[in-house]
Formats: structure tokens, C-alpha cells, sequence
């Protein structure tokens, strides 16, 4: 929103723009200002908000679909309804707060996890003109904001005064120290690749096709394919989804950090946990999947933000598909795929990424030998360090169980 | 004065104050942890915004875990976090070393030569602070860089040595 408009783009492209000018022009003069900056605010909640809605039927849609069960499907047609019938359930039942806990960061946990969550969208650029907010380090300011979510997560263990709630503190801190190291890491590539630390450079990085059809996003290049496989296998980890849903895990820990918490707050944290996958794989599409770049040219009159949507939702049911097939991690195996894995290889990925773009003015037959050789920096560390993860490890034997 | 600069002080020195006064070990890591942000909306304040970016990543999001992580790991129950208070010559001690590093740093910022005179807000892009970092400061970022990844790798090479064992098969 605060790129400025052309006139060349479609007047579906403009839409937003003119709605929001038209609500802003009612105003008087000096009160403008302060409208923008609130539709913005009042656009994003309740995009996310209803996006979250459906997205917890949807979740639970396919969860039971893939178990072989219908899922819900009692409260309105197709069980459309479910969500607002549950978030009114939320928000009748009653809020209990244990008489040892800690009662300031038992109340501050939820609310601190859910503004952290909600300012990370104020930097994904969702269309052409649609960045709410538009800062030279923005790739900087929404990882910055994100680390902060998972002390949330143990200001609720903690405070919770319990044994399995302190557990997924702990779970939670080490989670936190081993993925954001490969998170961070997998985005340094595409930093180096589009030279700008703010998304709308980095969208506007991966514009173009090559040969006419050829989309230039960063995941059709060697580095850029493993730097995307690592972001979301550690987007994963810190948004505490399956098979990262250490911190929670229901059958060992009850619920962890959110066992000593009911009704509204509990569905805060729920939503937090929605917000942040939301936001982990907008920012993916972001500095991978080309942004609002439809993936053809002649696809271009379709408006930029149904593309990012589009995207969007792919990346939300890979979320969901992940989370129906794979089984939970133990500790010792989160904490060693993070550091003897996925750190290694986004390091290597760097040096990757770094002789793709030097050797950016080889053309013929040199060409053939850039893609050879990057796919080799890729995929050989892949297999060797691969190999050797779980090398002397198996087969388990359990004794007390 | 500015308001908002004052705001920030206040929240800032406001919770050093209280994170050190309290008894509460966890409180006062948390309130630590809200004085670093406090320092990050400062520079943020002042125009420095990968700066600020830059102390909210690594001192909200991962010092602040190396400390919990290290007060958790040391404490013998729940209840251990609530530390005695210490004896007199310790307090003694701890303001004598306090009042040291404050004078220090009071004669260092009065000696320094600060123009009063109003000036424009710099706006330096992260592009320029690259090309600085990369050009005239190559020398110390490297040196920096080296340093970590040796820390890195030696961590990591420390946490690999040993037999990778079956967690159940240790007694």
C-alpha cells in the first residue's frame, strides 16, 4: 500500500487502492494519515482472522480425510460453521488460572505470542501494491520479531507452575537455539542473491522468465531449491508444527505449555500457532516462490494478490499435509537433524549460492557445467551428510517399554 | 525532550532496575530481556534500523534463551530460582564495581565532543552499511566471522564426540 500506483496496471490490480481511498477520502484532511495506517492494521486481522478460522477446518478436514473418517460435517453445510461454533465455545468457557502459578506471565504469555505473531505480517508484501509496510531491513525485522515468539512459549511453561508445562519450556528453548541457526541461514542465499535485505526488493529480484516461460524464482536455481527445503523443514520446527510438536506433544506432555491453560487463552495460543505458519510460509513464497509473480506472462491479468493467496494456501496444506503423514520427533533427534544436518548443508548452500552468482556471466557450454556443478555442491553433502545422520543409531531397542 | 525518547528510558532503565532488585531469578531475566528490547527501540528511535533488527535477533531471540536456558539447567527445583538475598559485603562489593564502570562511563560520554547544535537524521540504507562493513571494515568482519564459525564448529564438534549411543541403553 504504500508503493505508489500506476495507471497501466488493471483496475482489478487497483482495487484495494481505490477502496481504501475512497473510505479515506471521506475523512477530513488530517485525519487521512491515521486511517491508512488503521485499515491496514483492521485489513490484516481480519484476513488472518477468517483465513485462521477456515484453516482449522480445513486442517481438521483433511486430518480426518487422510485417517478415513469425514471429519466435522454436523454445523452448517459441509460443517462450514464449526469455526465460529467453537470460538464461541472459547470464548464462554471459563478462564482458569492454577492457584501456584505464576499469575503476570501466565497472562502475559498468550498476549505477548499473539502480537509478536501479528506484527510479523506487517512486512509480506501480499500484492503489487499491497506491502503494509515497506522498510529497508524488512527480511531482518520479521525473523527478529519472530525469535521472540518461542519465549513466549516458555513464559507459559514456566509460569504455568507444572511438570509437563516446564518440560515444553525446556523442549521449547532448545527448539528454538538448534532451528532459528538453519532458518537464518537458508535465507542469507537469497539476501546474497537479490543484494536487498527488504521484500519488496527481493520479490521484485525474482521478476522476469527466462526463454519466455522460465519464472526467475529463486527456487528454480540449485541453491535456492535446497535453501527452500531447508526453510520450511525449520519453519516447520519454530512454528511448533507435526513432526516439530515437541514442545505440546499431547501424548507425552498432555499438552505441555498450554496444559494449565482454558478457554480464551488456550485459543490464543492456537491462533498464534496459525499466525505463525501463515507468516513462516508467506514469507516463503516471499523470497522463493517469486511473491505476487504469476508463474506465466500471459497469467499476468489475474491480480498479483490472488497469485500470493494462491501460493499461500499451497504451502498452508503442505503444513497440513506433513503434519497427517509424519510421526513426532524424540529431543535427541530434533536437536541433532538441526545441527548435523540442516546447518552443515545451509552452509554449504551458501557457498552454493555464492559461485552461482559469480559465475553469472558464463554462457555456451559453460552454462551446463554451472548447473552440474551447483547440483553437485547440492546434493552431494545431501547424501554424504545424509548417510551418515543415522549411522550407529538403530536399530532401537526399548527395555522398559 | 522528546516524549518518546523518554518513554523509551524509562521502560529500558526501568526494568534493569527492577530485574536487579527483584529476587526472582526467571523475573529477572524476562525483565532483562524487555530492557534489550528497550535498547533496540532506541536505536530503532534513532534511525538505525538493521542495528536495532540486529539486537532484537540476537539478544530477544537468542541470548536471552542462552540465559534461561543456563539459569534452568543450574537450579535444583522450582522454588531454587528465588535467590537469597546476598551479604553485606558482597553488596558492598557489587556497588563499589557498579559505581567504577558508571564513573568510567560518565567521564567518557562528558569528554566526548557532542555537538549541540540540531542535526539532520541520517538515513543510511543496510546497502551502505554493507558496502562499509565490506569495504573499509572488511578486515574486522572477517575477523569477527572467523571467530563465530570457529565457535560454531567447535561446538558442533564437541557435541558430536562421544558414542552416539542409545539414549535407553544408559542405565
Amino acid at each position: 500500500m504504500s508503493l505508489p500506483a500506476t495507471t497501466d496496471s488493471s483496475l482489478l490490480e487497483r482495487a484495494p487502492l481505490i477502496l481504501r481511498d475512497w473510505l479515506t477520502g471521506l475523512l477530513p484532511g488530517p485525519a487521512r494519515w491515521a486511517a491508512n495506517g488503521l485499515i491496514k492494521i483492521v485489513a490484516i486481522l481480519a484476513v488472518f482472522g477468517l483465513l485462521f478460522a477456515f484453516l482449522t477446518l480445513a486442517e481438521r478436514k483433511i486430518l480426518g480425510r487422510v485417517q478415513n473418517r469425514p471429519g466435522p460435517n454436523r454445523t452448517g453445510w459441509f460443517g462450514l460453521l464449526q469455526p465460529f461454533a467453537d470460538g464461541i465455545k472459547m470464548l464462554t468457557k471459563e478462564d482458569i488460572v492454577p492457584r501456584a502459578a505464576d499469575p503476570v506471565l501466565h497472562f502475559l504469555a498468550p498476549v505477548a505470542l499473539i502480537a509478536f505473531s501479528l506484527l510479523t505480517f506487517s512486512v509480506i508484501p501480499y500484492g503489487r501494491f499491497l506491502l503494509p509496510v515497506d522498510m529497508d531491513a524488512s527480511v531482518l525485522f520479521f525473523f527478529a520479531i519472530g525469535a521472540a515468539t518461542e519465549l513466549s512459549v516458555f513464559m507459559a511453561g514456566w509460569s504455568s507452575h507444572n511438570k509437563y508445562a516446564l518440560f515444553a519450556a525446556m523442549r521449547a528453548l532448545a527448539q528454538l537455539i538448534s532451528y532459528e541457526l538453519p532458518l537464518l541461514l537458508s535465507v542469507v542465499p537469497v539476501v546474497l542473491a537479490a543484494g536487498t535485505l527488504s521484500t519488496a526488493g527481493v520479490v521484485a529480484a525474482q521478476s522476469g522468465w527466462k526463454w519466455g516461460f522460465v519464472p526467475h524464482w529463486h527456487v528454480f536455481t540449485p541453491w535456492g531449491a535446497a535453501a527452500f527445503a531447508i526453510f520450511m523443514v525449520s519453519a516447520l520446527a519454530e512454528s511448533n508444527r507435526s513432526p516439530f510438536d515437541l514442545p505440546e506433544a499431547e501424548s507425552e506432555l498432555i499438552a505441555g505449555h498450554l496444559t494449565e491453560y482454558s478457554g480464551f487463552k488456550y485459543a490464543l495460543f492456537f491462533m498464534a500457532e496459525y499466525f505463525a505458519m501463515c507468516a513462516l510460509s508467506g514469507m516463503a513464497v516471499t523470497l522463493f516462490l517469486g511473491g505476487w509473480h504469476a508463474p506465466l506472462p500471459l497469467l499476468e491479468f489475474i491480480p498479483s494478490y490472488f497469485w500470493f493467496a494462491l501460493k499461500l494456501l499451497a504451502l498452508l496444506s503442505g503444513f497440513m499435509w506433513v503434519r497427517a503423514t509424519l510421526p513426532r520427533l524424540r529431543i535427541d533427534q530434533l536437536t541433532r537433524l538441526a545441527w548435523k544436518f540442516l546447518v552443515p548443508l545451509a552452509l554449504i548452500n551458501l557457498g552454493t549460492a555464492a559461485f552461482w552468482s559469480l559465475t553469472i556471466a558464463w554462457a555456451g557450454p559453460l552454462q551446463p557445467l554451472r548447473w552440474a556443478v551447483s547440483l553437485a555442491l547440492v546434493a552431494g553433502p545431501f547424501l554424504l551428510l545424509g548417510r551418515r545422520l543415522s549411522t550407529g543409531l538403530g536399530p532401537r531397542t526399548y527395555r522398559y517399554a | 525532550m522528546n516524549a518518546v525518547l523518554v518513554i523509551i528510558a524509562l521502560v529500558t532503565v526501568g526494568a534493569a532496575v527492577v530485574a536487579m532488585s527483584g529476587r526472582n531469578l526467571l523475573h529477572s531475566v524476562l525483565l532483562l530481556t524487555v530492557s534489550w528490547a528497550g535498547v533496540a527501540a532506541f536505536y530503532l528511535w534513532a534511525g538505525a534500523e538493521f542495528v536495532a533488527f540486529a539486537q532484537l535477533l540476537v539478544y530477544v531471540g537468542a541470548i536471552s534463551m542462552a540465559v534461561l536456558f543456563a539459569v534452568l539447567l543450574t537450579r535444583r527445583s522450582r522454588d531454587d530460582v528465588a535467590a537469597p538475598p546476598a551479604s553485606r559485603s558482597r553488596g558492598i562489593y557489587a556497588i563499589l564495581s557498579g559505581a567504577a564502570v558508571a564513573a568510567v562511563l560518565l567521564a567518557a560520554v562528558s569528554l566526548a565532543p557532542l555537538s549541540s547544535a540540531p542535526t539532520p537524521p541520517p538515513s543510511v540504507t543496510v546497502r551502505q552499511l554493507g558496502d562499509q562493513l565490506m569495504g573499509p571494515h572488511a578486515a574486522s568482519l572477517l575477523v569477527i566471522a572467523a571467530l563465530l564459525t570457529v565457535a560454531l564448529i567447535g561446538a558442533v564438534v564437541l557435541a558430536a564426540g562421544g558414542s552416539p549411543g542409545n539414549p535407553e541403553d544408559e542405565p
